[in-house]
């Protein structure tokens, strides 16, 4: 017998009973019948959090706050123009500056790149998120986003545009909204590459980005602001 | 009989190291302390571990479809995949797929896993460079160590062990033991090698059965930086990573990194599906003792083990000891519940390095029962006739005594007697480890059973 017959031949036998059945869990299309969520329970426990949110936009700043507690950060940027000015006043030493976005085409665009190593040499990568997911402070970016998956590990700071509308509050609901098989890769990026392995010191920049910026900035701010 | 790990041992001599015992102590307990805060967050944390414990034990109990369905729909998006019942039977499966594409150097990511295969010196032993990306496994690598934790492999070194270590092994100045300095260093020296490797090798954190793809999670990116760059990716995947549904991530994802560390998620999480443009997956779903365990009454609850570390963490025995103590891949209660299903002879010990306080099994973000299972496996290693010495006289001794309640009293009264005139032979005696360390209570007047009968039977 070959070895996966073998092996569900194996499992076929050895299965427990009775057989467990699938529970319900909450998911986007559960909107409305929240089941304990987190976020406004989370600001109720944490009043003195400086920036806490107002009543009207509160899963904004939960992201925000959230994003910064992973050791990221974000700039709210009103247009394309103002995004471009915030990248040159952060970093003002990148070289190497590769775009996967029209708001701030860098000095290379990623589409031209035939081969991921040749990523090696960039400063910073520029990718646009279409997902925040407030609880864990994190940024969805696939292949379709990245276009060269390594532009997000490679680089050596990274700037995220996303739309401050496109923000769900946890991660019941950002799987109610992406489709994992419609991409070879994606990945949840909750703040830049982290290490706590010597003495539980944390450091970031371990060996993907150094750094994450979000600009929160919604698409169609492209079109008044580009030029 | 395989001569058996002695954690008692082991642990004595990290004990005596006594700076770092006392600052893995605090860091260890500092995650414990970290994860509560994170917990104490998540109103709904009781019914994640109860949803998560259903879906694991609902996918255990119907796993040979969920592996096909996996299978099949990982074939779909263009992965290849390949099965094996054991370590050897990986480790050759990896070795093929490595030896096609002609790989020289290869970089991995940390998975328990290829631990257990033992498939790194494998590999080298035939030709193959491999090197460990994630900083903590690094430094075990060239330590010539496993890891001692699950999620922080090196967590038992001090900054000056690393230092000393790096400084031996990459160059750098043995007088700058400042982490950052030391995880610089080490950035530096990795990138050249993910940009040189032939290949990316990866484990998984958890499969999905619905969509064909599985998930890694990291803190580093190192697994992103290892799959996106080389043109190949191997992933070994065990078969109790399962989960039905998408959608159960969110579940497992909410979970798994405030249990580890006390973050809402890890800084990566990372989903692959399917060989990334211009390049090939390999997916090697792996046995190796999965389906025997699976077919245990007492001990298939362990295969729900989603790998976070709380229970280390939490271990009193793990967080004074060292995980090193346990001698084998998996350390701290989640090991003394799962090595010796591998080698019962050779970790015979490892159920009797536990305190049995239970705290493992309160953490355990999916409810495996951890305390109760480490407790079935005493009399099991009885039971074959494996009990050290020490153990079989004072057991047979405790059982007479508890079984014949005349003998039970003459020894109290004996015992009472003793404590006053003999009183540091009998728990200082060379066959009483528990002992040392340890001051003797000091002597009622007389038994409760005394006293009893001279006060209540009277009235």
């Amino acid at each position: 017998m070959n070895a996966r017959d073998a092996i569900l031949a194996a499992v076929r036998n050895n299965m427990p009973q009775p057989a467990v059945p699938l529970p319900e869990i909450p998911g986007s299309e559960w909107k409305g019948v929240k089941h304990g969520l987190g976020y406004k329970e989370h600001f109720t426990r944490l009043p003195e959090v400086p920036g806490a949110p107002g009543v009207n936009e509160p899963l904004l700043a939960y992201f925000r706050l959230q994003l910064e507690a992973m050791g990221g950060r974000s700039f709210e940027a009103a247009d394309a123009t103002a995004a471009r000015a915030k990248v040159a006043e952060l970093f003002p030493d990148a070289n190497v500056v590769c775009s996967a976005v029209s708001e701030v085409p860098g000095t290379r665009r990623v589409e031209d790149v035939r081969d991921p190593h040749e990523l090696n040499d960039v400063d910073l990568g520029v990718v646009r998120s279409p997902l925040g997911v407030a609880e864990a402070g994190a940024v969805w970016l696939t292949q379709a986003e990245l276009v060269v998956n390594a532009l997000e590990v490679l680089s050596q700071h990274l700037v995220v545009l996303l739309d401050p509308a496109a923000v769900v509050e946890t991660m019941h609901d950002a799987y109610g909204q992406i489709d994992l098989a419609a991409s070879p890769y994606g990945v949840f990026l909750a703040g830049p590459s982290a290490t706590g392995d010597i003495e539980g010191v944390i450091i970031h920049g371990a060996q993907g980005a150094r750094s994450l910026t979000v600009l929160l900035l919604a698409p169609q701010a492209t079109a008044g602001g580009s030029g | 009989m395989t001569r058996a790990v002695d954690p008692e041992g082991r642990a004595e001599r990290f004990i005596a190291l006594e700076e770092h015992e006392s600052t893995h102590d605090r860091l260890v307990w500092g995650m414990r302390q970290n994860r509560d805060k994170a917990v104490a967050g998540v109103p709904e944390w009781e019914e994640l571990r109860e949803q998560a414990s259903q879906i694991k034990e609902h996918t255990l109990t119907h796993l040979d479809q969920y592996l096909e369905q996996f299978e099949a729909n990982a074939t779909n998006l263009g992965a290849h995949v390949h099965w094996a019942r054991d370590a050897e039977e990986h480790n050759a499966v990896v070795y093929e797929i490595l030896q096609a594409h002609r790989v020289k150097s290869l970089i991995k990511s940390k998975s328990m896993l290829q631990e257990e295969c033992g498939m790194t010196p494998y590999l080298q032993k035939r030709g193959i460079e491999v090197t460990e990306s994630d900083l903590g496994e690094r430094i075990q690598q060239l330590s010539d160590e496993p890891p001692s934790h699950i999620v922080v492999p090196a967590i038992h070194k001090l900054r000056s062990d690393v230092a000393a270590l790096f400084a031996e092994k990459i160059g750098t100045d043995p007088k700058d033991s400042d982490p950052h300095s030391l995880t610089e260093a080490m950035r530096q020296n990795a990138r050249p090698k993910f940009i040189a490797a032939d290949a990316g090798m990866t484990g998984a954190n958890f499969a999905v059965a619905e969509t064909g793809g599985f998930v890694v999670c990291t803190n580093e990116g190192n697994a992103d930086i290892g799959t996106s760059v080389p043109p190949l990716h191997v992933a070994s995947i065990g078969i109790e990573k399962l989960i039905p549904r998408a959608r159960d991530l969110g579940v497992f994802i909410r979970m798994l990194s405030r249990s580890a560390l006390g973050s809402p998620i890890t800084q990566y999480t990372s989903h692959f599906h399917g060989p990334r443009r211009g390049g090939e997956l390999h997916v090697v779903l792996v046995d190796n003792t999965r389906s025997d365990r699976l077919g245990s009454p007492d001990f298939w609850h362990a295969l729900k083990c989603i790998r976070c570390g709380a229970c280390m963490n939490t271990c009193p025995v793990y967080r004074r000891g060292g995980g090193l103590s346990y001698g084998a891949t998996y350390s701290g209660p989640i090991g003394v519940i799962l090595d010796p299903g591998f080698d019962l002879s050779k970790y015979r010990e490892l159920p009797f390095h536990s305190s049995l306080c239970g705290s493992c099994t309160e953490v355990c973000p999916v409810k495996i029962d951890i305390s109760d299972q480490i407790y079935k496996w005493r009399p099991i290693v009885a039971a074959k006739g494996m009990l050290k010495l020490s153990k079989k006289v004072g057991m047979s001794a405790l059982g007479m005594t508890l079984a014949h309640p005349a003998v039970f009293h003459a020894a109290e009264s004996a015992a009472e007697s003793a404590l006053e005139h003999l009183p540091r032979f009998l728990p200082y005696n060379p066959l009483n480890p528990w002992g040392r360390h340890r001051d003797l209570p000091t002597v009622p007047k007389q038994t409760f059973r005394q006293w009893y009968l001279e006060n209540r039977r009277k009235s």
